[in-house]
């Protein structure tokens, strides 16, 4: 059973605390409080640096050096405040850094109203529990033998075929059905790589469908999208060893990961809003009349500058969309307002969560959009590598994970 | 007798004290208990659901965060129901139902602007203030009616 320490303020007061045990149980996980004594929480201030008005933080921060001083009480941390609450946010972010700089426990930071529920957490709890129980297989850095990934996305259908750490074959589709759309894409992979399906040795699946589809394909590996994408990033971008950070603009969501030697170590996934996601550059695509594959060179030739606009909402974002149209601007500065939006979002939102230390990886289909990894190269003011095959990762990711499990 | 919402609502010591008095102490610990003896809810260990934090509404907006609210949901209809109240400021270490600093302020706050008698105390720190803090707040009690 993998013992995941709570440190979080507000969670039984807002009534989810049976959500968030009810998440760790169906991922075979435990909540846990790591104890300390008054002492510590009086103390908190010459221990961890800083004490503040609310009790129940300075407790998270007593617990947290109380795990760093015994890393053996825990598997991994969970650090969970009230959304909105800027003093919970504070301790948040400085607790999280405070264990990834002194830990080496995978650590998940997440913002929670009285509407979060235990299937809302359960990819991230999923994650959390895979990198503290499959390190092992998570530090593996090549692919070995035949194998196949299927990432079955909320837009789209990945997979590939590896062979020896190479890829030589690939499939994408968008879904439709989600059985139907992984056939086809594995169809198209195995078609291009020349393989036949039953020499396959082991298939990986991820993403959105995966429980559906790993039934479908018998798949050897149920992964969620978390881990697996941040292992393809780390492999196709070659940065194996070192820190890394992922950032995956989904069709429905996003994710930021802190990637320690190829295993996540803290990340963040997010979607209030379709708004900070792909959604809304297939939106921007559809009104200027452009494919969404040229909607980021596009975006390249214009300047954000120009035209004011505020994604939060996907209603709103296309408020500003139509608005500025209306009053004349330019297509290209649209293209890449649209882009410097939901950058704008990512940076806000997921990577003030999580450590991010270069390199910075874009990986998924949107980090082709290439107005968006040059809106984040902005925001950052750094580089951003988007590998190739980028929008394949978590197939890749997938296929490269069960060749570990081959030789299990 | 007075009804009595004392502050920090979890001083036992306070609660004591207006018991001894003869008025009655409204404490956060019936309000849990409350929670905690109602049968059918499963929500351990305070029994508190989704459901509280939206019955905070009554005291604090939608944007302000939902363990302010499901906290109110506790203090809030305890301060609608007090007709005297005690305030004690610098505790030391207040954690739980008065783990939030932003909970506490909008209680204090609600206490003073209801236009019920009360009395504000500093923590003792020594002898000396402890003795004079039970006899402030002996004849505040004394002065209720």
């Amino acid at each position: 059973m993998i013992r995941i320490a709570q440190l979080s303020c507000g969670a039984e007061y807002s009534g989810i605390q049976s959500e968030l045990e009810r998440a760790a149980e169906i991922v075979g996980a435990k909540m846990i409080s790591p104890e300390v004594s008054l002492d510590d929480v009086m103390d908190v201030e010459r221990r961890f640096g800083v004490s503040v008005p609310s009790g129940d933080l300075n407790l998270i921060m007593a617990r947290a050096t109380r795990l760093v001083q015994n890393p053996e009480l825990a598997d991994a941390v969970f650090i969970a405040t009230c959304f909105r609450c800027a003093e919970g946010a504070i301790v948040r972010g400085e607790v999280r850094r405070y264990i990834h700089e002194h830990s080496r426990l995978p650590v998940l930071s997440y913002s929670f109203t009285e509407r979060t529920t235990a299937e809302t957490l359960l990819t991230r709890m999923e994650a959390l529990v895979t990198t503290a129980r499959m390190r092992g297989l998570l530090a593996r850095e090549r692919q070995t033998g035949l194998t196949a990934g299927i990432d079955s996305g909320s837009t789209t259908t990945k997979a590939v075929i590896m062979r020896d750490n190479q890829i030589i074959g690939t499939g994408w589709v968008p879904t439709t059905e989600v059985i139907k759309s992984a056939e086809e894409a594995f169809q198209q992979a195995l078609q291009e790589s020349g393989v036949k399906r039953e020499e396959i040795q082991g298939i990986g699946v991820t993403g959105y469908g995966r429980f559906l589809v790993g039934k479908h394909f018998d798949a050897k590996l149920v992964q969620e999208e978390i881990t697996v994408n941040s292992k393809g990033a780390v492999f196709l971008a070659n940065a194996q060893k070192g820190p890394a950070t992922v950032i995956d603009i989904g069709g429905m969501d996003n994710k930021a990961i802190s990637v320690q030697d190829g295993v996540p170590g803290s990340f963040t996934m997010g979607g209030i809003c379709a708004g900070a996601s792909g959604r809304f550059l297939e939106l921007t695509a559809r009104r200027l009349g452009v494919n969404i594959t040229d909607l980021g060179k596009l975006a390249l030739k214009g300047s954000y500058k120009n035209v004011p606009m505020n994604s939060y909402c996907i209603v709103f974002g296309t408020q500003s969309l139509v608005n500025s149209l209306s009053k004349g601007a330019r297509p290209e500065d649209v293209a890449m307002a649209a882009c410097h939006s939901v950058a704008e979002q990512v940076f806000e939102q997921q990577l003030q969560e999580v450590e991010v230390k270069q390199p910075v990886i874009m990986v998924g289909g949107t980090s082709l959009i290439e107005g968006l990894p040059r809106a984040m190269e902005d925001l950052l003011g750094i580089d951003v590598i988007v590998p190739s095959h980028a929008q394949y990762i978590g197939a890749v990711g997938a296929a490269l994970l069960v060749s570990g499990m081959l030789e299990v | 007798m007075v009804k009595v919402i004392v502050y920090p609502p979890t001083s036992t010591i306070l609660a004591d004290l207006v018991d001894r008095m003869g008025h009655e102490p409204l404490v956060i610990a019936n309000e849990i208990r409350k929670k905690i003896d109602t049968p059918s809810l499963e929500s351990p260990p305070l029994n508190i659901t989704p459901e509280d934090p939206k019955k905070g509404l009554k005291y604090a907006a939608v944007d302000v965060p939902s363990g302010v609210r499901g906290r109110m949901s506790l203090i809030g209809p305890m301060i609608d129901e007090a007709e005297a109240a005690i305030i004690v400021e610098d505790n030391n270490c207040l954690v739980g139902c008065t783990g939030c600093a932003r909970t506490n302020e909008l209680t204090r706050l609600l206490i003073k602007i209801k236009g019920i008698p009360f009395i504000e105390l500093k923590y003792p720190r020594d002898d000396g203030e402890a003795r004079r803090f039970v006899h402030e707040i002996r004849m505040f009690l004394e002065g209720l009616k």
